[in-house]
C-alpha cells in the first residue's frame, strides 16, 4: 500500500485532533479558530468534533488570551494558543517572556506551564512588512521556552504532538507557504522528540543546515548541486531550542563546508547562533568559514520583485555553495 | 494549627464573630510585623535586592483572603508579602525566600517579588505591573472549564490601570463569565506619582464599561472589605461571573524601602493622617474592644506572640543555607 500523504496543514490538524482525543485537557484558544478554522483553514473541523468549550474563539487580544493560556496551563489545562501571524507575537511578549518562560524557574520548580503557541513565519506571500516576518529567533533567545520549526508534514505531526505533551511552554512556528506542501504522514500515533535534528539528505561535500521554509530551498539547491558533481548534505535542526548540536557539528566535520540557512534575520539571529555552534565545535575540520544566509536586514517590502530579493532561493544557495566548493 | 498564619483559609462557617475577627486581627498584625522585620533586615543589609512594604494595606489582603478557600487562587504583586501571608504562607519560608535561601518558597530563585506557593493557591507574585492579570484570568478559565468551583483573585495596584492587558482580560472574563475577582488596591501612588496624574476617568468606570460587577470599599476597614469580598466571591463561585473591587488604601512607606525622601510627591501630614486616623489595625482593635471581644491587654498579647514568631522566622532564614551553585541550571525546564 502506498504511503498516505497529507498536506502540512492536514498534518497539523491531525496532530491537534489526536491529542485532543487523547487528553481532554488540551484546548485551542485564538482568533477565528472555531467556525472559521483560521484564515489558513488549518483547524477546519475541530470545532465540530470538540465543541466550543475546547476550540475557543477570542477577541483580537493576543496579549490577553496568551496570558489566559499561561494561567490555564498552570492550573490544569494544556492550551494550544493560535497566533495567526508570527508578526503578532510582539503583542504576546510579556506573557511569553516574563510569565510563561519564568514561572517554573521563579517558583523553584513548583508551577509548570504546559502550553503551546502555534504561529507562522515566512515571506513571499505579498503580505508586506507586518505579516511576513520570521521572528523565531526572539523566542529562541529566552531560557524557559522551546522553539519548534517543522519543515515537512511528517515532522509537523510528530513534533506538534511532542510539543503538546511537553511540560514547558513551546512555540511552534509553521511556514505559511508550506501549508499546501504534501508529504507522507503515517496514521499512527507517533512523536518526534524535541531537540533531535534530522538529516534530510545525506551528502559529502558541503552541509546545508536549514530550518523551516529553508529546508525545501536547501533540498532544491542540493539537486542543482548534484548536477555539478557537488554532494550536499541537508541537516534540519527541527528545534532551535533544545538544539541538537552534535548532529550539526558531526555533519560539519564530515563535509568541512557549511552554509546555514534560516528565514529570520541573520544579524543576532538563528544563523548567527548555529554558525557559532559549528565554528566552535568543528573549527579544525572546516575548510572555509561558515556562511550564513537569511532574510535581508530590511522590513519585508510589499512590491513582489523587492520582496523576492529579501530571502534566499534555490539559485542563491546553489551559487553560494558552488563558490564555496569550487572557488573561481 | 497554632501559628498565626497556618490557620488561614479554613472554613469559617463555624467560627463565631469574635473568633473570626480576632483571627483577622492576628493576620493583620502578622503582616505589619513581618514588614517591620523586612525593613529591619533590609536596612541591616542582610537582604539583597528590593523590598516593597505592604504596611498600611493589611485590611485588603486579609479581608479578601479570609473570604477565600485554601484551594482558591491568588496572583500577587511586587508589594506581595501581605497577600502571601494572608493566603496562608508561613513567615519562616517567606523570610528564607527574601534572603535567597534554599528553604525559601522558591528555593531562593524568586525572592521578595516572586513568592509562589501551590499549597495555598498562590500562583505567584509578579514584578511586572499588571503582569499577572492574564494568569489569574487563566486560572479562572481553567476552574470553569474543569468545573472545580474555584475562584481566582487578581491583586494589583492602581498603577496597573495603565496597562492595556488588564482591559483585554477583563473583556474576556466578562464574555466568558469567569470566576475571577479583580482587586484594585488603590494606595494612590503609582510608584512616585499620584494616580490622579495618570488615571483619566474613574476607576470603577473601567469595570462597568465591560458590564462587570463593580464595587468600591474602604480598604482600611477589614470588616467592610471582607463583607463585600464574601459577596463577590460567592457570586463568582456560583457562576455569576467576574467582579472588580476597588479598595481605597494607603502605602505607609515609600515605593520601596530606600524611598525615604517623599515630600516631592506626598506630604508628611498626609502620611501622618492616614497612620493615625485610619490605621486598619487600630480600626479593628477599636471595634473589638467596643464589642467586648477583647481588651487592649489581650490585643497586646497577640502582638507580642506574633513578634516572637516573626523574630524566630528571621533567625531561621538568616541561619538557613544558600542553595548550592549547581542549583542555578535546575528548573529552567520542567
Amino acid at each position: 500500500m502506498p504511503e498516505r500523504e497529507l498536506t502540512f496543514a492536514q498534518a497539523v490538524r491531525e496532530a491537534l485532533a489526536e491529542e485532543m482525543r487523547r487528553d481532554s485537557r488540551v484546548c485551542i484558544i485564538g482568533e477565528d479558530v472555531a467556525e472559521a478554522g483560521t484564515p489558513f483553514k488549518v483547524l477546519s473541523g475541530l470545532l465540530e468534533e470538540f465543541g466550543a468549550k475546547r476550540v475557543v474563539d477570542t477577541p483580537i487580544s493576543e496579549a490577553g488570551f496568551t496570558g489566559v493560556a499561561v494561567g490555564a496551563a498552570m492550573t490544569g489545562l494544556r492550551p494550544v494558543v493560535d497566533i495567526m501571524f508570527g508578526d503578532f507575537i510582539t503583542l504576546t511578549m510579556d506573557q511569553m517572556v516574563n510569565q510563561a518562560a519564568k514561572a517554573h524557574y521563579m517558583s523553584g520548580g513548583h508551577w509548570r506551564v504546559p502550553m503551546v503557541m502555534r504561529t507562522t513565519l515566512g515571506a513571499t506571500r505579498r503580505s508586506a512588512a507586518q505579516h511576513s516576518q520570521s521572528l523565531h529567533a526572539w523566542f529562541s533567545h529566552v531560557p524557559g521556552l522551546k522553539v519548534v520549526l517543522p519543515s515537512t508534514p511528517y515532522d509537523a505531526k510528530g513534533l506538534l504532538k511532542s510539543a503538546i505533551r511537553d511540560e514547558n511552554p513551546v512555540v511552534f512556528f509553521e511556514d505559511k507557504m508550506m501549508y499546501k506542501l504534501k508529504g507522507p504522514v503515517p496514521e499512527d500515533d507517533y512523536t518526534i522528540p524535541l531537540g533531535v535534528a534530522d538529516v534530510k539528505r545525506a551528502g559529502d561535500d558541503i552541509t546545508l543546515v536549514a530550518t523551516s521554509s529553508m529546508v525545501q530551498v536547501a533540498l532544491g539547491a542540493a539537486i542543482m548541486l548534484e548536477k555539478e558533481g557537488i554532494s550536499a548534505e541537508v541537516v534540519d535542526p527541527r528545534t532551535t531550542w533544545p538544539l541538537d548540536e552534535k548532529i550539526l557539528i558531526d555533519s560539519a566535520k564530515k563535509t568541512s563546508r557549511v552554509i546555514v540557512l534560516d528565514e529570520g534575520y541573520g544579524r543576532y539571529g538563528v544563523t548567527a547562533e548555529l554558525a557559532a555552534v559549528i565554528a566552535e565545535g568543528a573549527f579544525y575540520d572546516l575548510d572555509a568559514p561558515v556562511k550564513r544566509m537569511g532574510a535581508m536586514h530590511v522590513p519585508i517590502p510589499f512590491s513582489p520583485p523587492l520582496e523576492d530579493a529579501t530571502v534566499p532561493t534555490e539559485q542563491t544557495v546553489f551559487d553560494a555553495a558552488r563558490l564555496m566548493c569550487k572557488p573561481a | 494549627m497554632t501559628t498565626a498564619t497556618s490557620e488561614n483559609n479554613l472554613s469559617h462557617e463555624t467560627a463565631t464573630e469574635k473568633e473570626k475577627w480576632l483571627r483577622a486581627y492576628r493576620q493583620m498584625v502578622s503582616i505589619r510585623l513581618f514588614e517591620e522585620q523586612v525593613n529591619e533586615v533590609y536596612t541591616r543589609a542582610l537582604m539583597p535586592g528590593l523590598a516593597h512594604l505592604y504596611s498600611g494595606e493589611e485590611a485588603v489582603a486579609v479581608g479578601i483572603c479570609e473570604s477565600l478557600r485554601i484551594d482558591d487562587y491568588i496572583t500577587s504583586t511586587h508589594r506581595g508579602h501581605g497577600h502571601c501571608l494572608a493566603k496562608g504562607a508561613s513567615p519562616d519560608r517567606m523570610f528564607a525566600e527574601l534572603l535567597g535561601k534554599e528553604a525559601g518558597y522558591c528555593r531562593g530563585k524568586g525572592g521578595s517579588m516572586h513568592i509562589a506557593d501551590p499549597a495555598t493557591g498562590n500562583l505567584g507574585a509578579n514584578a511586572i505591573v499588571g503582569g499577572s492579570v492574564g494568569i489569574a484570568t487563566g486560572a479562572a478559565f481553567a476552574a470553569k472549564t474543569l468545573a472545580t468551583d474555584r475562584v481566582a483573585v487578581c491583586f494589583f495596584g492602581e498603577g496597573a490601570l495603565g496597562q492595556g492587558s488588564l482591559y483585554e482580560v477583563m473583556n474576556l472574563a466578562q464574555l466568558w463569565t469567569l470566576p475571577v475577582i479583580y482587586v484594585c488596591e488603590n494606595n494612590m501612588y503609582n510608584e512616585y506619582t499620584h494616580y490622579q496624574e495618570t488615571t483619566a476617568g474613574t476607576i470603577l468606570g473601567r469595570a462597568t464599561a465591560f458590564g462587570i460587577e463593580a464595587a468600591s470599599v474602604d480598604g482600611q476597614d477589614v470588616r467592610a472589605v471582607n463583607e463585600v469580598a464574601t459577596r463577590l466571591v460567592k457570586r463568582a463561585r456560583s457562576g455569576d461571573g467576574p467582579a472588580f473591587l476597588q479598595c481605597d488604601t494607603y502605602r505607609y512607606s515609600g515605593h520601596h524601602v530606600g524611598d525615604i525622601n517623599r515630600e516631592y510627591y506626598r506630604s508628611k501630614q498626609e502620611e501622618h493622617q492616614w497612620k493615625t486616623d485610619r490605621d486598619p489595625i487600630v480600626v479593628l482593635a477599636k471595634w473589638l474592644i467596643d464589642r467586648g471581644y477583647a481588651d487592649s491587654a489581650a490585643l497586646d498579647r497577640v502582638t507580642a506572640e506574633v513578634r516572637v514568631t516573626m523574630e524566630s522566622a528571621v533567625k531561621f532564614a538568616i541561619a538557613a543555607p544558600y542553595p548550592n551553585v549547581d542549583e542555578v541550571e535546575k528548573h529552567v525546564y520542567a
